[in-house]
């Protein structure tokens, strides 16, 4: 028998036949009508945030650790419109998040409801997809169809807009499980073109300079055993983008880092004297190439994504795979092991490559570090923040980050061991993104060790979230890289010979550690290496393990992010190996 | 460079902005668009004529295909096909001119549907270049007001536009 609910109950329990375990959200005059069910609902956990854009990051945290659709409730009108940076933000990093906010005007159809902040229209750039609830008995199909939109293919946003119409306390409605998805719209690619993956494994082995190019689709489509496998088949370099971190173990040999304006010399050199590459959902981001024309000059492309707006934007294919990278990485595995001559001459494919590619590990190009040579401040190097958190947390913590130097130090010194542990607001660049992704990460993996590293600048960007962070007793770790100043902003102005003086905030910023501390939290700081390497070890320690802890760490403001090249000038300075 | 693209859509409220949106978020301009449900009322389709390069019309195609609501899509003018487009015109019609004007119009094999003592309102149907074709005939001069309808568009020969079978 089917059972009898209102509509709010609807709601709730089609969200929990969708498995949904917690909902970030924020309430307000249009969440009214479904607040006696959620006050009744046992089954999913509510987070209370404090800002709207705050509630999205979390979930955004919460669904990139761990796959899983990142759940939001807003109210209607300011509620809704908050929301939009943290959609925009998971829709840039194609990152399954579903925003359902209330819709609470005079009228009793959608139709007549003019008054309302148009929702749906505000945010249809950045969604992967948007229903408004005609009815409560449209419901459990919806909630079911936004979960399969949001988390299958590409990832993204779906925003979900109930009218009040969609709910009359009172009556009471058939609740039937939806099961059935029938959307002729949308089947995204199950796997890619067989005679297409062949000739990609024939072009790889006929290469001399191979190397594949991991971008954040290997993580999100769960494939990185699968690249990792492969790639140790063929014995084949990787260099990831900024989204790919961790697709393959950063202290891997055939891990070569990220590659990029911010990359290491030795994943661009190897881009760049390529002869074929194999890329693996990545959009070829301008960070990445830069300028698309010097980009793997000599190298054949081989793109394999399951979004086929991804494959030929900017650097055109060769041979495009459209399919889930997962299925397309299986499948090459099966077809190496079906060749017999593979097994024997592993130890001899791409030698003069491997030792070429040796050679500039050996010597790092002298970019690696930045240190003022007029400066004899003692102050703390960015870096070295980096390589004590590293030693200290394996490789194993979840890292949040914001936007600015402080990312590209984690991005460039952190080697991750796994997936889904590098959390970065990669495409649009959202700072006050690190403190509340944290906490939705914790909420996944309670037991996880969770790192936030931020700029003072984007720090207090959502600080409120300190708020919730006490609330739900999260025992987060956030490392500030205070440098006094919009670092990275400063950084390129500095490159284009401008004056600075106009981007500070010189003697403005808080007491960062009375600040946090008036959360109820623990706050330190440090101002040498010493104090930071003791902060570190208390940050871990039994005594601190469950409480979040704060440091301010005092950075060296004249360190720079390297390497630092203009655009345009190519990511690569080398000359070819050969022609 | 002249893109025709032919659409077919779920026919619900919000999916032609959804479609529309993606041609303004590129500052591309529609020169003409037609839209109607199908022999499947489920479904619309739309015909849109726009001016662009192949590679942008290739993005936002590929686009377009991403979105939920869109079951298919195809560049018209990669293919034969038959274009069609139905417009109205007011034109001013008084004396000896009235049976010249008359005349224009039966060479261009419209038809006269409604008439005053100094107007005539005439439909014609063909492909966009006949319909300005006429109009130059008529002379601006006479012209009082034009509506036009959008270019439609159809594949030549047996092949169809269709949904296929549903699901995911
Ligand atoms: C919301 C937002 N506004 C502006 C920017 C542009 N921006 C990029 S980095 C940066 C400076 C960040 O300063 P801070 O957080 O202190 O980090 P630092 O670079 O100093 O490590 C700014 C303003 C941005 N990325 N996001
Ligand atoms: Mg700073």
């Amino acid at each position: 028998m089917t059972p009898m609910l209102t509509a709010d109950e609807m709601l709730v329990r089609a969200l929990i036949d969708q498995g949904i375990a917690h909902i970030f959200w924020h309430p307000g005059g249009a969440s009214f009508p479904y607040h006696r069910a959620l006050s009744k609902c046992e089954e999913i956990a509510f987070v209370l945030c404090r800002h709207e854009v705050g509630a999205c990051h979390m979930a955004d945290g919460y669904a990139r650790a761990t796959g899983r659709p990142g759940v939001v409730m807003l109210t209607s009108g300011s509620g809704a419109t908050n929301s939009i940076t943290g959609i925009a933000n998971a829709y840039m990093d194609s990152v399954p998040i579903i925003v359902i906010c209330g819709r609470d005007s005079v009228g009793h159809s959608v139709a007549t409801q003019l008054d309302e902040t148009d929702m749906i229209g505000v945010s249809r750039p950045v969604v992967k997809h948007s229903y408004i609830v005609p009815t409560a008995n449209d419901l459990p199909r919806i909630v079911r169809e936004a979960v399969f939109v949001a988390t299958s293919g590409r990832p993204g946003p779906v925003v979900i807009d109930l009218p009040r119409s969609a709910y009359e306390s009172t009556v009471k409605y058939e609740y039937e499980r939806s099961e059935q998805i029938s959307l002729r719209g949308y089947r995204p690619a199950e796997s890619g073109h067989t005679g297409q993956i062949r000739k990609a494994l024939e072009a790889l082995l006929q290469s001399e300079r191979p190397v594949i190019y991991a971008g954040g689709g290997v993580i999100q489509g769960d494939a990185s055993p699968a690249l990792l496998t492969f790639a140790e088949c063929l014995d084949l370099p990787v260099v990831t983008s900024l989204m790919g971190l961790g697709a393959i173990p950063g202290a891997n040999r055939l891990c070569l880092g990220m590659l990029g304006m911010h990359g290491s010399g030795l994943a661009n050199n190897a881009i760049a004297h390529s002869d074929i590459v194999l890329a693996l959902g990545t959009r070829f981001d301008d960070r990445a190439t830069d300028d698309p024309e010097q980009f793997c000059p000599r190298a054949k492309v081989i793109h394999v994504d399951i979004d086929p707006s991804s494959i030929s934007k900017t650097i055109i294919a060769d041979l495009p795979i459209v399919g889930p990278v997962n299925e397309v990485l299986n499948i090459l595995i099966q077809l190496a092991n079906d060749k017999q001559e593979l097994q024997s001459k592993r130890n001899v494919r791409y030698l003069s490559w491997w030792k070429q590619i040796d050679d500039w590990r050996q010597q790092p190009s002298g970019e690696e570090r930045h240190t003022k040579e007029s400066d004899s401040s003692n102050r703390i190097h960015p870096q070295d923040v980096v390589q004590t958190l590293y030693d200290e947390t394996r490789g194993e913590a979840f890292i949040t980050t914001d936007v600015g130097q402080h990312q590209i130090f984690v991005a460039q010194g952190y080697k991750f061991s796994t997936p889904r542990r590098w959390v970065t607001p990669g495409g649009l660049g959202t700072m006050g993104f690190g403190l509340p992704a944290a906490l939705g990460v914790q909420f996944a993996v309670p037991q996880g060790m969770v790192v936030c590293i931020t700029g003072e600048s984007s720090f207090l960007i959502n600080l409120q979230e300190l708020s919730t962070c006490a609330q739900y007793d999260l025992p987060i770790k956030v490392f500030c890289f205070n440098n006094g100043t919009l670092g990275m902003v400063n950084q390129w102005n500095q490159i284009q010979g401008h004056e600075n003086e106009f981007l500070g905030y010189a003697e403005s910023m808080p007491d960062f550690v009375q600040l946090v501390e008036s959360f109820g939290h623990r706050a330190l700081r440090a101002t040498s290496l010493d104090e930071l390497k003791q902060a570190v070890y208390l940050a871990f320690s039994e005594e601190y393990k469950n409480q979040t802890v704060f440091v301010d760490v005092w950075v060296d403001p004249n360190v720079l992010v390297l390497p630092t090249k203009k655009r345009g000038s190519g990511t690569s300075t080398e000359v070819p190996v050969d022609s | 460079m002249k893109q025709l693209l032919a659409i077919l859509f779920e026919n619900e409220a919000g999916a032609l902005v959804r479609v529309l949106g993606l041609f303004a978020q590129r500052n591309v301009n529609i020169e003409s668009l037609s839209v109607a449900p199908t022999e499947d009322t489920t479904m619309s389709r739309l015909t849109l004529l726009t001016l662009s390069d192949a590679q942008t019309i290739e993005q936002i195609t590929k686009h377009l295909n991403r979105l939920v609501g869109v079951v298919k899509v195809i560049n018209l003018v990669h293919v034969e096909h038959v274009e069609r487009e139905l417009m109205l015109v007011k034109v001013c019609a008084e004396g000896d001119e009235r049976q010249e004007i008359k005349r224009t119009c039966d060479i261009f094999r419209g038809q006269i549907v409604d008439v005053t003592t100094n107007t005539y309102t005439i439909q014609l149907v063909g492909p966009t270049a006949k319909l300005l074709g006429f109009l130059e005939a008529i002379g601006r001069a006479h012209i009082l007001e034009v509506v036009r309808s959008g270019t439609c568009g159809i594949t030549r020969g047996a092949k169809v536009l269709s949904a296929g079978p549903k699901g995911a």
